[in-house]
């Protein structure tokens, strides 16, 4: 009998590749779908790990640490990506910052909160309008690919990416 | 200095000092690769009339997220000093991140913030400070202890002495007047970026 590979769940693949590539700085606003990882995180003696107070500020932190030689990455849910336009036009993009955003993907299939539902809506036409690179994760199998691609590329080309973490892959809403 | 004493300085006996002789005053004494993160406006044209140190870097937009970037660069370079020069206007849209320096303990910290009173570049109308808020007491009671109204030029040029020698965070803050910045920030986003990452790297 072939014994089938234990399942990984989602957030020790991303700590994994995290790691792969020595993003060790996070910082994050809470949120309950992230809740998993972020545990994991600030648990692991390998991150250094910050709370503030808005997702904006998470930006400007892991901003002046890429700049001072250590990568880091901002975790959010879909509200706090809609907080971010201003800093992501007036700083990431014309300063060329590599920033890793993480954001779990709330107020689509099946979310019963009408303002999550409504803010889901203008998140990606805002990346899209910035010219950011962005995907949603919506599989376990190819979530290493991903996340390692998209990390890569953005440290390569000195853009940022979004992360986007589907109710498909989190199975949670 | 005795910084008990120092803590008990309050907003009404500053000297209303000028940004642009005080950030030179500062600047002159950065002999170690300190780096300084200049907040959006008059307070990164001063910085940037004040020398262009290597070690610079200036925040075009952004608005209130200095103290955050120099956060960023103490934490990843623990054994450089920080300095984030920010406004009154600045800082009230970005409360929380005196609670986030706070509770980061970096001890190699030092916020200065530029208090008029005024959205100077804006055309000069009234920020919160004018009329209500006092920083350094917000800045303390987000937990930052070193929190402390410079109330002379002479205090100031004494405080920056002591931010190189005692550990922080520190919040200082200054009453400046509504003069002109002493120039303008060449607005070349990469090429500030680069030049700051340089630096910072050797």
């Amino acid at each position: 009998m072939q014994q089938e590979e234990p399942t990984r769940n989602w957030w020790d693949i991303v700590v994994e590749v995290l790691k792969r590539h020595e993003v060790k700085l996070v910082a994050y606003v809470p949120d309950n779908v992230l809740a998993p990882l972020i545990k994991t995180l600030h648990a692991d003696p390998y991150f250094t790990v910050y709370c503030p107070a808005r997702e904006e500020e998470a930006v400007g932190i892991v901003t002046g640490a890429y700049m001072a030689g250590l990568r880091g990455i901002v975790l959010m849910q879909t509200s706090g990506f809609a907080t971010l336009p201003n800093v992501l036009a007036s700083l990431v993009r014309p300063y060329q910052i590599p920033l890793l955003m993480m954001i779990s993907e709330r107020g689509t299939m099946g979310d019963h909160q009408l303002g999550q539902v409504m803010v889901c809506r203008t998140m990606v036409p805002i990346l899209n309008s910035m010219g950011i690179e962005t995907h949603r994760m919506t599989s376990l199998q190819d979530l290493d690919f991903m996340v390692d691609g998209m990390i890569h590329q953005a440290f390569a080309t000195q853009e940022a990416a979004a992360l986007l973490l589907s109710p498909l892959l989190t199975k949670k809403r | 200095m005795d910084l008990t004493q120092l803590k008990t300085n309050t907003k009404q006996a500053c000297t209303v000092l000028n940004r642009s002789a005080m950030t030179r005053l500062l600047v002159s004494k950065l002999t170690h690769g300190e780096a300084v993160i200049g907040g959006i406006g008059n307070n990164n044209f001063d910085l940037w009339a004040s020398g262009q140190r290597e070690h610079n870097f200036y925040m075009l937009g952004s608005m209130g997220l200095t103290s955050a970037i120099a956060l960023g660069v103490a934490i990843a370079q623990p054994a450089r000093r920080t300095y984030a020069l920010e406004g009154d206007g600045s800082l009230l849209m970005q409360l929380g991140s005196l609670g986030t320096v706070a509770a980061s303990g970096a001890e190699n910290l030092v916020i200065v913030v530029w208090d008029n009173g005024i959205y100077q570049i804006t055309g000069s109308q009234p920020t919160l400070t004018g009329q209500a808020v006092d920083l350094v007491g917000a800045a303390r009671a987000c937990g930052i202890e070193k929190s402390v109204w410079a109330t002379s030029e002479d205090e100031f040029s004494r405080l920056i002495d002591l931010t190189r020698q005692e550990a922080g965070p520190w919040f200082i803050g200054v009453r400046v007047d509504g003069d002109k910045p002493a120039g303008v920030t060449e607005r070349d986003p990469s090429k500030i970026r680069q030049r700051f990452m340089q630096a910072l790297a050797s």
